[in-house]
Protein backbone atom coordinates (compact mmCIF):
# COMPACT_ATOMS: atom_id res chain seq x y z
CA UNK A 1 0.00 0.00 0.00
CA UNK A 2 1.19 3.48 -0.84
CA UNK A 3 2.81 5.17 2.11
CA UNK A 4 1.85 8.78 2.51
CA UNK A 5 3.62 11.33 4.58
CA UNK A 6 1.60 13.62 6.83
CA UNK A 7 0.13 16.23 4.54
CA UNK A 8 1.42 18.94 6.80
CA UNK A 9 4.93 17.55 6.84
CA UNK A 10 4.93 17.59 3.06
CA UNK A 11 3.66 21.15 3.08
CA UNK A 12 6.39 22.18 5.47
CA UNK A 13 9.02 20.64 3.22
CA UNK A 14 7.61 22.32 0.14
CA UNK A 15 7.16 25.58 1.97
CA UNK A 16 3.82 25.92 0.24
CA UNK A 17 0.78 27.73 1.53
CA UNK A 18 -1.43 25.82 3.92
CA UNK A 19 -4.40 24.22 2.22
CA UNK A 20 -7.83 25.20 3.39
CA UNK A 21 -8.56 22.78 6.22
CA UNK A 22 -11.87 22.29 7.89
CA UNK A 23 -11.65 22.84 11.64
CA UNK A 24 -12.05 19.08 12.00
CA UNK A 25 -11.68 17.18 15.21
CA UNK A 26 -8.76 19.09 16.65
CA UNK A 27 -9.07 22.42 18.40
CA UNK A 28 -7.03 25.60 17.95
CA UNK A 29 -3.28 25.10 18.03
CA UNK A 30 -3.40 21.47 16.93
CA UNK A 31 -3.71 21.90 13.17
CA UNK A 32 -1.72 19.67 10.81
CA UNK A 33 1.30 21.99 10.62
CA UNK A 34 1.59 22.44 14.40
CA UNK A 35 1.15 18.74 15.00
CA UNK A 36 3.73 17.74 12.37
CA UNK A 37 6.18 20.20 13.84
CA UNK A 38 5.66 18.77 17.33
CA UNK A 39 6.22 15.21 16.11
CA UNK A 40 9.39 16.20 14.27
CA UNK A 41 10.88 17.85 17.35
CA UNK A 42 9.77 15.20 19.84
CA UNK A 43 11.08 11.87 18.60
CA UNK A 44 14.43 10.34 17.64
CA UNK A 45 15.71 7.12 16.11
CA UNK A 46 16.55 4.41 18.60
CA UNK A 47 17.71 0.92 17.64
CA UNK A 48 15.42 -0.55 15.03
CA UNK A 49 12.68 2.01 15.80
CA UNK A 50 13.39 4.79 13.32
CA UNK A 51 11.56 8.05 12.70
CA UNK A 52 9.99 6.70 9.51
CA UNK A 53 7.58 4.83 11.79
CA UNK A 54 5.80 8.17 12.27
CA UNK A 55 5.06 8.45 8.53
CA UNK A 56 1.52 7.18 8.34
CA UNK A 57 -0.02 5.15 5.56
CA UNK A 58 -3.57 6.08 4.55
CA UNK A 59 -5.16 3.60 6.95
CA UNK A 60 -3.25 4.97 9.94
CA UNK A 61 -3.96 8.57 8.93
CA UNK A 62 -7.68 7.88 8.56
CA UNK A 63 -7.96 5.94 11.82
CA UNK A 64 -6.06 8.58 13.82
CA UNK A 65 -9.14 10.78 13.81
CA UNK A 66 -11.81 9.07 15.92
CA UNK A 67 -14.54 11.49 14.84
CA UNK A 68 -13.87 11.56 11.09
CA UNK A 69 -13.35 7.79 10.88
CA UNK A 70 -16.57 6.78 12.64
CA UNK A 71 -20.26 7.17 11.97
CA UNK A 72 -22.35 6.78 8.81
CA UNK A 73 -20.61 9.64 6.97
CA UNK A 74 -17.34 7.69 7.00
CA UNK A 75 -18.83 4.38 5.88
CA UNK A 76 -17.83 4.68 2.23
CA UNK A 77 -14.26 5.64 3.09
CA UNK A 78 -14.02 2.78 5.57
CA UNK A 79 -15.10 0.38 2.87
CA UNK A 80 -12.45 1.74 0.48
CA UNK A 81 -9.79 1.28 3.13
CA UNK A 82 -10.93 -2.27 3.80
CA UNK A 83 -10.76 -3.07 0.08
CA UNK A 84 -7.28 -1.60 -0.24
CA UNK A 85 -6.11 -3.64 2.75
CA UNK A 86 -7.73 -6.81 1.44
CA UNK A 87 -5.81 -6.34 -1.81
CA UNK A 88 -2.52 -6.60 0.15
CA UNK A 89 -3.25 -10.09 1.49
CA UNK A 90 -0.80 -12.71 0.22
CA UNK A 91 -2.43 -16.12 0.21
CA UNK A 92 -0.51 -19.29 1.15
CA UNK A 93 2.18 -19.88 -1.48
CA UNK A 94 1.82 -23.69 -1.45
CA UNK A 95 -1.92 -24.13 -0.97
CA UNK A 96 -1.65 -25.37 2.62
CA UNK A 97 -3.36 -23.29 5.28
CA UNK A 98 -2.31 -24.85 8.54
CA UNK A 99 0.94 -25.57 10.35
CA UNK A 100 1.44 -26.90 13.88
CA UNK A 101 -0.89 -25.61 16.62
CA UNK A 102 1.85 -26.15 19.25
CA UNK A 103 4.09 -23.69 17.43
CA UNK A 104 1.07 -21.43 17.06
CA UNK A 105 0.58 -21.43 20.83
CA UNK A 106 4.19 -20.27 21.34
CA UNK A 107 3.73 -17.46 18.81
CA UNK A 108 0.43 -16.44 20.43
CA UNK A 109 2.14 -16.30 23.84
CA UNK A 110 5.08 -14.18 22.73
CA UNK A 111 4.78 -10.42 22.74
CA UNK A 112 8.34 -9.71 21.75
CA UNK A 113 9.58 -7.88 18.73
CA UNK A 114 9.79 -4.53 16.97
CA UNK A 115 10.45 -2.29 20.01
CA UNK A 116 13.62 -0.22 20.13
CA UNK A 117 15.03 -2.71 22.64
CA UNK A 118 14.50 -5.67 20.26
CA UNK A 119 16.92 -6.89 17.61
CA UNK A 120 15.78 -7.15 14.00
CA UNK A 121 17.07 -10.71 13.56
CA UNK A 122 14.95 -12.29 16.30
CA UNK A 123 11.55 -13.74 15.33
CA UNK A 124 8.62 -11.62 16.44
CA UNK A 125 5.80 -12.88 18.61
CA UNK A 126 2.15 -12.54 17.68
CA UNK A 127 1.06 -10.67 20.84
CA UNK A 128 -2.23 -12.61 20.60
CA UNK A 129 -2.84 -13.33 24.30
CA UNK A 130 -2.25 -9.68 25.12
CA UNK A 131 -5.73 -8.98 23.75
CA UNK A 132 -7.55 -12.30 23.22
CA UNK A 133 -8.66 -15.27 25.23
CA UNK A 134 -7.51 -18.23 23.12
CA UNK A 135 -7.13 -21.51 25.02
CA UNK A 136 -8.89 -22.18 28.32
CA UNK A 137 -5.61 -23.12 30.03
CA UNK A 138 -4.14 -19.63 29.69
CA UNK A 139 -5.98 -17.43 32.16
CA UNK A 140 -3.65 -14.46 31.69
CA UNK A 141 -5.24 -13.02 28.59
CA UNK A 142 -6.36 -9.56 27.60
CA UNK A 143 -9.83 -8.40 26.61
CA UNK A 144 -9.28 -5.76 23.89
CA UNK A 145 -10.08 -8.37 21.23
CA UNK A 146 -12.92 -10.93 21.31
CA UNK A 147 -12.49 -14.37 22.90
CA UNK A 148 -11.27 -16.96 20.40
CA UNK A 149 -12.11 -19.93 22.59
CA UNK A 150 -13.75 -22.59 20.40
CA UNK A 151 -12.93 -20.59 17.26
CA UNK A 152 -12.54 -23.58 14.93
CA UNK A 153 -15.36 -25.55 16.53
CA UNK A 154 -17.88 -22.84 15.67
CA UNK A 155 -16.52 -21.94 12.24
CA UNK A 156 -15.25 -25.23 10.82
CA UNK A 157 -12.58 -25.45 8.13
CA UNK A 158 -14.48 -24.61 4.97
CA UNK A 159 -12.62 -22.66 2.28
CA UNK A 160 -14.50 -19.52 3.36
CA UNK A 161 -13.55 -19.93 7.01
CA UNK A 162 -9.91 -20.54 6.10
CA UNK A 163 -9.77 -17.51 3.84
CA UNK A 164 -11.51 -15.21 6.30
CA UNK A 165 -9.18 -16.26 9.13
CA UNK A 166 -6.07 -15.93 6.98
CA UNK A 167 -7.13 -12.47 5.76
CA UNK A 168 -7.85 -11.34 9.33
CA UNK A 169 -4.40 -12.35 10.55
CA UNK A 170 -2.53 -11.16 7.46
CA UNK A 171 -4.26 -7.80 7.41
CA UNK A 172 -6.86 -7.14 10.12
CA UNK A 173 -7.92 -3.91 8.43
CA UNK A 174 -9.20 -5.91 5.44
CA UNK A 175 -12.50 -6.47 7.22
CA UNK A 176 -12.55 -3.64 9.79
CA UNK A 177 -10.84 -0.43 8.66
CA UNK A 178 -9.86 0.77 12.13
CA UNK A 179 -9.53 -2.52 13.98
CA UNK A 180 -7.20 -2.33 16.98
CA UNK A 181 -5.46 -5.46 15.70
CA UNK A 182 -2.08 -5.12 13.98
CA UNK A 183 -1.67 -6.22 10.35
CA UNK A 184 0.65 -9.14 11.05
CA UNK A 185 1.45 -10.25 7.52
CA UNK A 186 1.13 -6.92 5.75
CA UNK A 187 3.48 -5.11 8.13
CA UNK A 188 6.00 -7.95 8.21
CA UNK A 189 5.43 -8.76 11.88
CA UNK A 190 4.86 -12.47 11.20
CA UNK A 191 5.90 -14.55 8.19
CA UNK A 192 3.79 -17.00 6.23
CA UNK A 193 4.99 -20.01 8.23
CA UNK A 194 4.16 -18.35 11.55
CA UNK A 195 0.70 -17.40 10.31
CA UNK A 196 0.09 -21.03 9.33
CA UNK A 197 0.92 -22.07 12.89
CA UNK A 198 -1.58 -19.52 14.23
CA UNK A 199 -4.17 -20.83 11.75
CA UNK A 200 -3.65 -24.30 13.22
CA UNK A 201 -3.98 -22.97 16.77
CA UNK A 202 -7.37 -21.49 15.85
CA UNK A 203 -8.74 -24.11 13.45
CA UNK A 204 -7.09 -27.51 14.02
CA UNK A 205 -9.60 -29.77 15.83
CA UNK A 206 -6.68 -31.06 17.96
CA UNK A 207 -5.82 -27.56 19.20
CA UNK A 208 -6.79 -26.80 22.82
CA UNK A 209 -8.76 -23.86 21.43
CA UNK A 210 -11.29 -26.37 20.05
CA UNK A 211 -11.41 -28.85 22.92
CA UNK B 1 11.69 -3.79 51.16
CA UNK B 2 11.08 -6.94 53.19
CA UNK B 3 7.37 -6.32 53.26
CA UNK B 4 7.50 -5.94 49.52
CA UNK B 5 9.19 -9.29 48.93
CA UNK B 6 6.75 -10.90 51.37
CA UNK B 7 3.96 -9.39 49.33
CA UNK B 8 5.50 -10.84 46.21
CA UNK B 9 5.83 -14.27 47.83
CA UNK B 10 2.21 -14.08 48.93
CA UNK B 11 1.20 -13.17 45.42
CA UNK B 12 3.18 -16.04 43.91
CA UNK B 13 1.73 -18.44 46.46
CA UNK B 14 -1.78 -17.24 45.68
CA UNK B 15 -1.10 -17.55 41.98
CA UNK B 16 0.36 -21.07 42.43
CA UNK B 17 -2.60 -22.15 44.53
CA UNK B 18 -4.92 -20.75 41.91
CA UNK B 19 -3.24 -22.81 39.20
CA UNK B 20 -4.53 -26.05 40.72
CA UNK B 21 -8.15 -24.98 40.88
CA UNK B 22 -10.83 -25.31 38.22
CA UNK B 23 -10.84 -22.76 35.45
CA UNK B 24 -13.51 -20.31 36.66
CA UNK B 25 -12.31 -20.50 40.25
CA UNK B 26 -8.76 -20.27 39.05
CA UNK B 27 -9.44 -17.01 37.34
CA UNK B 28 -11.19 -15.49 40.35
CA UNK B 29 -8.42 -16.55 42.68
CA UNK B 30 -5.70 -15.15 40.45
CA UNK B 31 -7.58 -11.89 40.31
CA UNK B 32 -7.98 -11.91 44.09
CA UNK B 33 -4.32 -12.74 44.53
CA UNK B 34 -3.33 -9.81 42.39
CA UNK B 35 -5.66 -7.49 44.28
CA UNK B 36 -4.31 -8.67 47.63
CA UNK B 37 -0.80 -8.14 46.34
CA UNK B 38 -1.60 -4.64 45.15
CA UNK B 39 -3.08 -3.82 48.55
CA UNK B 40 -0.04 -5.22 50.36
CA UNK B 41 2.16 -2.96 48.26
CA UNK B 42 0.52 0.19 49.63
CA UNK B 43 2.02 -0.63 53.02
CA UNK B 44 5.57 0.69 52.94
CA UNK B 45 6.46 2.34 49.65
CA UNK B 46 10.20 2.35 48.84
CA UNK B 47 9.52 5.60 46.95
CA UNK B 48 10.20 7.25 50.33
CA UNK B 49 13.90 6.60 49.82
CA UNK B 50 13.79 8.39 46.49
CA UNK B 51 11.83 11.26 48.02
CA UNK B 52 14.58 11.70 50.60
CA UNK B 53 17.25 11.71 47.89
CA UNK B 54 15.20 14.16 45.87
CA UNK B 55 14.79 16.50 48.84
CA UNK B 56 18.54 16.54 49.32
CA UNK B 57 19.11 17.28 45.62
CA UNK B 58 16.56 20.09 45.88
CA UNK B 59 18.23 21.69 48.90
CA UNK B 60 21.94 21.14 48.20
CA UNK B 61 23.85 23.85 46.32
CA UNK B 62 25.33 22.49 43.08
CA UNK B 63 26.51 23.45 39.61
CA UNK B 64 28.68 26.34 38.36
CA UNK B 65 26.49 28.81 40.26
CA UNK B 66 26.67 26.71 43.42
CA UNK B 67 22.97 27.20 44.01
CA UNK B 68 20.23 24.94 45.30
CA UNK B 69 16.93 24.47 43.47
CA UNK B 70 14.98 25.97 46.35
CA UNK B 71 14.42 29.16 44.37
CA UNK B 72 12.78 27.25 41.52
CA UNK B 73 9.32 28.48 40.54
CA UNK B 74 7.10 25.48 39.83
CA UNK B 75 4.15 27.72 39.12
CA UNK B 76 3.09 28.81 42.60
CA UNK B 77 6.02 31.18 43.14
CA UNK B 78 9.74 30.75 43.75
CA UNK B 79 10.41 27.98 46.26
CA UNK B 80 6.76 26.94 46.75
CA UNK B 81 6.63 23.16 46.50
CA UNK B 82 3.46 22.32 48.44
CA UNK B 83 0.82 21.28 45.95
CA UNK B 84 2.74 22.61 42.95
CA UNK B 85 2.93 19.25 41.18
CA UNK B 86 -0.88 18.94 41.19
CA UNK B 87 -1.12 22.11 39.07
CA UNK B 88 1.32 21.05 36.35
CA UNK B 89 1.70 21.18 33.37
CA UNK B 90 1.13 24.94 33.05
CA UNK B 91 2.27 27.95 31.06
CA UNK B 92 5.38 29.78 32.34
CA UNK B 93 5.93 33.37 31.32
CA UNK B 94 9.73 33.31 31.66
CA UNK B 95 10.16 30.48 29.16
CA UNK B 96 6.99 31.29 27.17
CA UNK B 97 6.29 27.56 27.22
CA UNK B 98 3.93 25.03 28.70
CA UNK B 99 6.05 22.84 30.97
CA UNK B 100 5.53 19.68 32.96
CA UNK B 101 7.44 19.07 36.19
CA UNK B 102 10.49 17.58 34.54
CA UNK B 103 10.91 20.16 31.78
CA UNK B 104 10.44 22.89 34.40
CA UNK B 105 13.13 21.29 36.56
CA UNK B 106 15.49 21.36 33.56
CA UNK B 107 14.84 25.10 33.28
CA UNK B 108 15.76 25.61 36.96
CA UNK B 109 18.81 23.35 36.73
CA UNK B 110 19.98 25.53 33.86
CA UNK B 111 19.07 29.00 35.11
CA UNK B 112 19.60 28.64 38.87
CA UNK B 113 22.48 26.17 38.97
CA UNK B 114 24.08 27.03 35.62
CA UNK B 115 24.35 23.38 34.60
CA UNK B 116 24.25 22.07 31.05
CA UNK B 117 20.96 20.16 30.78
CA UNK B 118 21.99 18.06 27.76
CA UNK B 119 23.37 15.18 29.88
CA UNK B 120 20.06 15.16 31.81
CA UNK B 121 18.11 14.94 28.57
CA UNK B 122 20.33 12.42 26.76
CA UNK B 123 21.27 9.97 29.54
CA UNK B 124 19.28 6.76 29.91
CA UNK B 125 16.60 6.48 32.59
CA UNK B 126 17.98 5.12 35.84
CA UNK B 127 21.53 6.23 35.08
CA UNK B 128 23.35 9.41 36.14
CA UNK B 129 22.45 12.15 35.84
CA UNK B 130 18.89 11.26 34.69
CA UNK B 131 18.28 9.37 37.93
CA UNK B 132 18.40 12.71 39.73
CA UNK B 133 15.27 13.70 37.82
CA UNK B 134 13.42 10.65 39.15
CA UNK B 135 14.41 11.48 42.71
CA UNK B 136 13.41 15.13 42.30
CA UNK B 137 10.10 14.09 40.72
CA UNK B 138 9.47 11.65 43.60
CA UNK B 139 10.13 14.38 46.18
CA UNK B 140 8.08 17.08 44.50
CA UNK B 141 5.18 14.77 43.69
CA UNK B 142 5.12 13.77 47.37
CA UNK B 143 4.72 17.44 48.27
CA UNK B 144 1.44 17.42 46.33
CA UNK B 145 0.11 14.18 47.79
CA UNK B 146 -3.48 14.61 48.95
CA UNK B 147 -4.07 17.84 47.06
CA UNK B 148 -6.58 18.02 44.19
CA UNK B 149 -5.32 17.97 40.63
CA UNK B 150 -6.04 21.46 39.35
CA UNK B 151 -5.17 21.74 35.66
CA UNK B 152 -7.54 23.72 33.45
CA UNK B 153 -6.07 25.00 30.18
CA UNK B 154 -6.67 28.77 30.07
CA UNK B 155 -3.68 30.39 28.36
CA UNK B 156 -3.83 29.89 24.55
CA UNK B 157 -0.59 27.90 24.71
CA UNK B 158 -2.10 25.65 27.40
CA UNK B 159 -5.18 25.13 25.26
CA UNK B 160 -3.05 24.34 22.21
CA UNK B 161 -0.96 21.89 24.27
CA UNK B 162 -4.13 20.16 25.43
CA UNK B 163 -5.41 19.82 21.85
CA UNK B 164 -2.02 18.60 20.64
CA UNK B 165 -2.00 16.03 23.43
CA UNK B 166 -5.45 14.81 22.53
CA UNK B 167 -4.40 14.48 18.89
CA UNK B 168 -1.21 12.67 19.96
CA UNK B 169 -3.30 10.26 22.01
CA UNK B 170 -5.13 9.12 18.86
CA UNK B 171 -2.13 9.24 16.50
CA UNK B 172 -1.41 5.81 15.00
CA UNK B 173 1.93 4.80 13.64
CA UNK B 174 4.62 2.16 13.51
CA UNK B 175 4.49 -1.45 12.37
CA UNK B 176 1.58 -2.30 14.74
CA UNK B 177 -0.63 0.74 13.92
CA UNK B 178 -0.74 1.49 17.63
CA UNK B 179 -1.89 4.74 19.20
CA UNK B 180 -2.23 5.42 22.93
CA UNK B 181 -5.95 4.99 22.21
CA UNK B 182 -5.48 1.39 21.04
CA UNK B 183 -5.10 0.29 24.66
CA UNK B 184 -6.41 3.28 26.60
CA UNK B 185 -9.33 4.35 24.39
CA UNK B 186 -12.00 1.87 25.54
CA UNK B 187 -13.38 1.35 29.01
CA UNK B 188 -12.81 -1.75 31.11
CA UNK B 189 -10.18 -3.51 29.01
CA UNK B 190 -7.06 -5.46 29.95
CA UNK B 191 -3.71 -6.39 28.43
CA UNK B 192 -3.12 -9.88 29.81
CA UNK B 193 -4.20 -9.39 33.48
CA UNK B 194 -3.28 -5.71 33.57
CA UNK B 195 -6.24 -3.33 33.81
CA UNK B 196 -5.97 -0.43 31.38
CA UNK B 197 -7.12 3.02 32.45
CA UNK B 198 -9.51 4.70 30.00
CA UNK B 199 -7.63 7.97 29.59
CA UNK B 200 -10.35 10.07 27.85
CA UNK B 201 -12.50 9.80 31.01
CA UNK B 202 -11.92 11.53 34.35
CA UNK B 203 -11.69 8.30 36.39
CA UNK B 204 -9.21 6.63 34.05
CA UNK B 205 -7.11 9.73 33.50
CA UNK B 206 -6.98 10.20 37.27
CA UNK B 207 -5.99 6.57 37.84
CA UNK B 208 -2.98 7.20 35.62
CA UNK B 209 -2.09 10.80 36.31
CA UNK B 210 -2.53 10.73 40.10
CA UNK B 211 -0.32 7.66 40.62
CA UNK B 212 2.89 8.58 38.76
CA UNK B 213 5.75 9.01 39.63
CA UNK B 214 5.67 5.52 41.12
CA UNK B 215 7.96 2.88 42.52
CA UNK B 216 7.88 -0.24 40.34
CA UNK B 217 8.38 -3.30 42.49
CA UNK B 218 9.08 -5.75 39.66
CA UNK B 219 11.84 -3.51 38.31
CA UNK B 220 13.01 -2.11 41.67
CA UNK B 221 12.96 1.34 40.07
CA UNK B 222 11.44 4.72 40.68
CA UNK B 223 9.71 5.91 37.51
CA UNK B 224 8.80 9.51 36.77
CA UNK B 225 5.89 10.30 34.42
CA UNK B 226 8.43 10.97 31.65
CA UNK B 227 9.83 7.47 32.15
CA UNK B 228 6.31 6.01 32.18
CA UNK B 229 5.48 7.72 28.86
CA UNK B 230 8.82 6.69 27.36
CA UNK B 231 8.04 3.03 28.03
CA UNK B 232 4.51 3.40 26.63
CA UNK B 233 6.02 4.60 23.35
CA UNK B 234 8.53 1.73 23.40
CA UNK B 235 5.67 -0.77 23.66
CA UNK B 236 3.76 1.17 21.03
CA UNK B 237 6.74 0.39 18.74
CA UNK B 238 7.33 4.10 18.18
CA UNK B 239 10.74 5.76 17.90
CA UNK B 240 11.93 7.16 21.23
CA UNK B 241 10.39 10.36 22.56
CA UNK B 242 12.98 12.98 23.44
CA UNK B 243 13.03 13.56 27.22
CA UNK B 244 10.70 16.41 28.19
CA UNK B 245 9.76 17.02 24.53
CA UNK B 246 6.52 18.71 23.55
CA UNK B 247 4.78 15.47 22.56
CA UNK B 248 5.28 14.16 26.12
CA UNK B 249 4.20 17.47 27.67
CA UNK B 250 1.15 17.60 25.39
CA UNK B 251 0.07 14.11 26.42
CA UNK B 252 0.65 15.05 30.05
CA UNK B 253 -1.49 18.16 29.62
CA UNK B 254 -4.27 16.08 28.06
CA UNK B 255 -4.15 13.56 30.92
CA UNK B 256 -3.78 16.08 33.75
CA UNK B 257 -6.62 18.28 32.48
CA UNK B 258 -8.86 15.24 32.02
CA UNK B 259 -7.94 14.07 35.54
CA UNK B 260 -8.54 17.50 37.09
CA UNK B 261 -10.44 17.40 40.37
CA UNK B 262 -9.13 14.01 41.47
CA UNK B 263 -6.73 13.71 44.40
CA UNK B 264 -2.98 13.32 43.86
CA UNK B 265 -1.68 10.06 45.36
CA UNK B 266 1.96 10.44 44.46
CA UNK B 267 4.43 8.92 44.68
CA UNK B 268 2.58 5.73 43.81
CA UNK B 269 3.59 2.09 43.89
CA UNK B 270 3.09 -0.45 41.12
CA UNK B 271 3.69 -4.13 40.60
Amino acid sequence: MKRIVLTAAALLLLGGPALAQSAGTWGPGADDAAFAQMLKASFKDRGIAKLDRLSQDETQAFCSDPVASSGPAAAARREEIEKANLATVKWPSDGTWMGDWKEGEKIAQSGRGNTWSDKADQPNGGNCYNCHQISAEEISHGTIGPSLLGYGKTRGTSEDALKATWAKIWNAKSSNACSNMPRAGHMGILNEGQIKHLMALLLDPRSPVNK
Amino acid sequence: MDRVSMGLAAFLAAAAAAATAAYAQQKDKAQEGIEAYREALQDGNPAELFEATGEELWKTPAGPKNASLEGCDLGLGAGVVKGAYAQLPRYFKDTDKVQDLESRLLTCISTLQGKDTKPYIDSAFGTPPKEEMNALAAFLSGQAKGTPIDVTPKHPKEQAMYELGKRMFYFQGGPYDFACATCHGQEGQRIRMQDLPYIPGNTGAAAGWSSWPAYRVSAGQMWSMQWRLNDCFRQQRFPEPVYASDATIALSMYMAATASGATMKTPGIKR
